[in-house]
């Protein structure tokens, strides 16, 4: 129970009587007691606004949520303990599937971290590197689009949604040209990228740049000054930096309590430091500013897909040190990618050596000194960690990954509770959960 | 026997200066480093005959071991202001950081496990420190390491300096107990409990420590080495294929 009154010890002006009196406590108090209206709903886990397999268990008093909680682990896969069983080249297949909305960053997070195991970051092709950048903006692009969308469609809006899917088509259609696939594409390996661009990949980014720029500022029109969009977002799923350190939320949740933190530009890979962009915040810690953080986070990807294009220059795309890299000449045959009929010639043909190395580099893979890294990326969710360890053999030992859903998502209960029924999908929205990376 | 192999090994014993690409070498530690283990023979065959001619090699699989002063560029500075820090409170740092490792630009404070609360109240509370994000904890379970068979691994990062710090802690197998850090970190409540899920940590002090990822009804913890992978052969062009975990093993 408060007191009635601040001491003179706590004031400048003497003892100061609140109005905050007993009684008043007592009477919300036993109001709610005498209240039997408080229901626990179970939202999820096959609900159409929950993002995914997510369970939330909410206790309603009338429209107000009192607490939440979240129910995960409906799609866990057991990625990392697959990953102990398969070779480190394989590991790429698996962990593109983890947070299947942002596979470039599952593939490039890993690879910097077994490229560090390995003492080989330093040798990694320029062309690489600026491929593996041009990729992570994309895919920030295709991601915060889903965002946006999904978002927007839990709120009624159909038409954003049908804008969003729409823009992320032209760069899954981008993937597919480049990648052969519009999802779970294990393009980059340890060491480099699984092959070149293919011919016409750079013109089609550069239309699609162009599309782009004139696309994006539709979504302001639409929703950016959308009086009913901006009731429904502001104020909701609020919270503040203090929260944010405590719940260890990263990406657009962090930054729009106005702290500019991203990995890109405080802790630099991949030569982010070498672009030019700039880092968005907002500084009202609630939905609407996440919105408009991934908004402009947009427009600055653009920039940095702009600047890989101009700095693409023919090269290899993979070590030189060939104990590593993946003999990968592949072609694509009639019966999809694989290993180029000139290299298959050779190796089944005139060269043994050349087939003995591509057996044991295939089956065997390569060693990796044993040792521990953490390598970390900023994926479109925020801070992407991965933790390696390596015991030489040619298997992961351990890999974990720190996925942002998974860390965001626990300040679901703070940024809900309190609030309206409807307003808990608006704040769930915000953080972007993806429960593949929550789960993996 | 024995000295056959030692002198064996000798002879064997690779040269840094003469072998250009003696760091791809898996034994590159010699006697330097942590022993986690001790691999013998190839290919996870020990039973039957030694068809392969690799059923007598012996490796030992050492992790980087304590380095010594000066750690280089802004290490010190952390170390010295941890140590500092911890002596202000009263405590021994030699009793609260078992060893310091530095390696691949990556600082690591191994830590005793009852000292875990107070260091990492200190390294988020002290303004010279300020690791004000903790990004979770991860396990690791090293079977043969006796007596510090589960770890628990936390990355500390700083935002007001501008660093990330690695915290190892390790409890043997017949007492996997570690101090929960939800009161210092509390993103960690999630992360410890999927730990605890998967290596069977028990995080003392953790508000609710509960499965997250398996079935609340779950039996064992499915992340410890001695936990099989599962999976059934499956046929392929007319071959059997093993599952994932019954294949060779260049482990």
């Amino acid at each position: 129970m408060s007191t009635s009154h601040a001491s003179p010890r706590e004031t400048t002006e003497g003892t100061v009587y609140t109005v905050t009196g007993g009684d008043w406590d007592e009477v919300v108090q036993s109001a709610a007691r005498a209240d039997d209206e408080r229901i626990v709903v179970n939202m999820g886990p096959q609900h159409p606004s929950t993002h995914g397999v997510l369970r939330l268990i909410l206790e309603i008093d009338g429209e107000t949520v009192t607490e939440a909680r979240c129910g995960i682990g409906y799609l866990h896969t057991g990625i990392e303990k697959n990953l102990e069983y398969r070779t480190w080249t394989q590991g790429t297949t698996f962990v593109t599937r983890m947070d299947y909305l942002t596979p470039f960053f599952n593939e490039a997070a890993y690879c910097l971290g077994v490229e560090k195991l390995l003492g080989i970051d330093d040798q990694i092709p320029d062309r690489a590197t600026i491929i593996r950048v041009l990729l992570m903006e994309l895919n920030r692009l295709s991601s915060h689009l889903v965002a946006i969308a999904t978002g927007g469609m839990e709120l009624g809006a159909t038409t954003i949604m049908i804008y969003g899917f729409r823009d992320r088509e032209l760069i899954l259609d981008i993937y597919e040209l480049i990648t052969g696939l519009r999802m779970n594409h294990a393009y980059i390996r340890p060491g480099g990228l699984a092959q070149d661009l293919p011919p016409g990949a750079v013109d089609q980014i550069r239309e699609f740049v162009k599309k782009m720029n004139k696309n994006l500022p539709e979504y302001d029109k639409l929703a950016t000054g959308n009086p009913i969009f901006k009731a429904r977002m502001q104020d909701v799923g609020y919270l503040d930096l203090a929260g944010c350190m405590a719940l260890g939320a990263t990406g657009p949740v962090l930054r729009s309590t106005g702290l500019p933190h991203d990995l890109r530009k405080t802790q630099p890979y991949c030569g982010y430091e070498t672009y030019d962009f700039d880092v968005p915040t907002a500084d009202t810690c609630d939905s609407y500013g996440r919105f408009l953080i991934r908004l402009e986070e947009m427009r600055q990807s653009l920039r940095i897909v702009e600047q890989c294009l101009d700095r693409l220059q023919p090269g290899p795309v993979m070590v030189a040190d060939k104990k590593i890299a993946w003999p990968a000449q592949l072609a694509l045959g009639p019966d999809g990618l694989g290993n180029s009929l000139d290299h298959i010639k050779k190796i089944m043909g005139t060269s043994m050596e050349a087939l003995i190395h591509h057996f044991k580099l295939v089956t065997e893979g390569f060693r990796v000194p044993p040792a521990q890294v953490y390598t970390a990326v900023e994926s479109p969710k925020g801070e992407l960690g991965v933790h390696v360890v390596s015991d030489g053999g040619t298997r992961p030992f351990r890999v974990h990954f720190r996925d942002p859903s998974f860390t965001n998502l626990q300040a679901m209960a703070a940024m809900c509770e309190g609030g309206q029924v409807a307003d808990v999908i608006v704040a769930v929205a915000s953080i972007d959960p993806v429960m593949g990376g929550v789960d993996r | 026997m024995s000295d056959a192999n030692n002198t064996a090994g000798d002879a064997n014993e690779v040269n840094p200066e003469k072998d250009l690409s003696a760091e791809n070498l898996p034994g590159q530690r010699g006697q330097g480093g942590e022993e986690i283990r001790v691999q013998r023979g190839m290919f996870g065959a020990n039973n039957g005959g030694d068809t392969s001619g690799y059923g007598g090699l012996v490796r030992s699989v050492r992790l980087p071991g304590p380095a010594s002063r000066p750690y280089g560029g802004w290490f010190d500075e952390v170390a010295d202001e941890l140590e500092g820090a911890l002596e202000e409170q009263g405590l021994l740092p030699d009793n609260a950081i078992e060893k310091t490792v530095v390696d691949r630009g990556e600082l690591t404070f191994h830590i005793e496990r009852e000292h875990l609360v107070r260091v990492a109240r200190t390294l988020r509370d002290d303004p010279a420190l300020r690791f004000e994000l903790c990004t979770g904890v991860s396990g690791v379970h090293y079977p043969h390491d006796k007596g510090r068979e589960l770890h628990a691994v936390y990355h500390l990062r700083s935002i007001t300096h501008n660093r990330l710090i690695r915290l190892e802690v390790s409890a043997p197998d017949g007492d996997p107990h570690i101090p929960s850090l939800v009161s210092v970190y509390p993103t960690n409540d999630w992360h410890e409990r999927e730990t605890y899920d998967f290596f069977g940590i028990v995080f003392d002090d953790h508000p609710a420590l509960t499965r997250i990822m398996m079935p609340d009804d779950w039996q064992g913890f499915p992340q410890r080495k001695d936990y099989p992978l599962g999976g059934i052969p499956v046929e392929y062009k007319g071959a059997q294929i093993p599952a994932p975990d019954q294949r060779r093993s260049y482990s």
